[in-house]
């Protein structure tokens, strides 16, 4: 162990114990980046907190058809501007069109895709 | 010591610009809804995204859309599944009605479960790794931290479910948080 990562532990150590809360995305927030940064874009997040004040789980699950495993889903800009996947409602009707590419493609650059984590359990990774 | 208590559980949620996976950088960080300012008016939870979700929409504190082709037909199922018959741990109770509120039946029929009851080896060792009910729970419902809101039937000449460390408050089926 190199000194810079025995700083770096000690660091993280102390904060979980002084309870300092540590940057963590909200409860299954969804990154997807298989074709963002490939294209240019920051990688998107997908809030599932924001959107299931909104609509229930069945409404994107059975009636959109998004697989329920985060990466099993092919969602190409295609798709949506076709009206699928999230274009069914990111259409400038619903919600924001296609056109305000920055308010999705807002993840920081890097991030692998996946379901992230949240408060207490960090997500699916710790129980 | 109660109003620290009190204070632990208001929720804490952090800004967007500042949760790891936003681009602090990105126009969007400034004009997102921020989580505090909708999550902080629902059910309280300790866990998760600090929202008894359930609860929220049982009570009327949120009214999501069912559907958007008028034609897709809603189905939902008041029944109880009893699980985990002969276990160490109290017997689990599945319950239809909060979960067809929220999902269709396709979700779970018959990919993840087999409609008859019993047909299905459901094993906590799936679960653990993101399967069965770990489709769900542990990634976006109540995670697998909430033994007792699954496992929640006491068996029959067995003592009370729940081990007396645990706050009932937060832990128990069906609340409305702490």
């Amino acid at each position: 162990m190199t000194l810079r990562t025995t700083i770096a532990t000690l660091v993280l150590a102390l904060a979980v114990c002084l309870g300092i809360p540590l940057a963590e995305a909200e409860y299954a927030d969804v990154v997807i980046n298989k074709q963002a940064e490939k294209n240019g874009m920051r990688p998107v997040v997908f809030p599932h907190w924001f959107h299931r004040i909104r609509f229930r789980c069945k409404v994107c699950h059975a009636e959109l058809d998004f697989k329920m495993r985060a990466g099993a889903n092919d969602v190409t800009m295609a798709a949506i501007i076709d009206g699928k996947f999230c274009g069914a409602c990111h259409n400038n009707d619903i919600a924001w069109s296609v056109e305000k590419c920055d308010l999705c493609h807002s993840g920081k650059p890097g991030l692998p895709s996946g379901i992230y984590g949240g408060h207490e359990t960090s997500g699916p990774g710790r129980w | 010591m109660l109003l620290a208590a009190g204070a632990a559980f208001a929720g804490s949620w952090l800004p967007i610009a500042k949760d790891g996976v936003h681009d602090p950088k990105s126009p969007a960080a400034k004009q997102l809804q921020q989580p505090q300012e909708a999550l902080s008016r629902l059910t309280p939870d300790t866990t998760g995204n600090q929202v008894r979700w359930v609860q929220a929409l049982e009570r009327g504190e949120i009214s999501p859309r069912e559907k958007l082709n008028p034609k897709t037909e809603i189905r939902k199922l008041d029944q109880d599944i009893l699980l985990n018959l002969k276990g160490g741990m109290p017997i689990v109770r599945f319950p239809h009605k909060a979960h067809t509120e929220w999902l269709d039946c396709s979700n779970c029929h018959d990919r993840l479960f087999k409609q008859q009851t019993g047909a299905t080896k459901i094993s906590m060792f799936e679960i653990l790794q993101g399967e069965q009910c770990g489709v769900c729970h542990g990634a976006v419902a109540f995670p697998l931290t909430e033994c007792y809101r699954c496992h929640s039937v006491t068996r029959p000449g067995k003592p009370a479910t729940m081990p007396t460390h645990m706050d009932p408050r937060f832990h128990s089926p069906g609340r409305l948080g702490p």
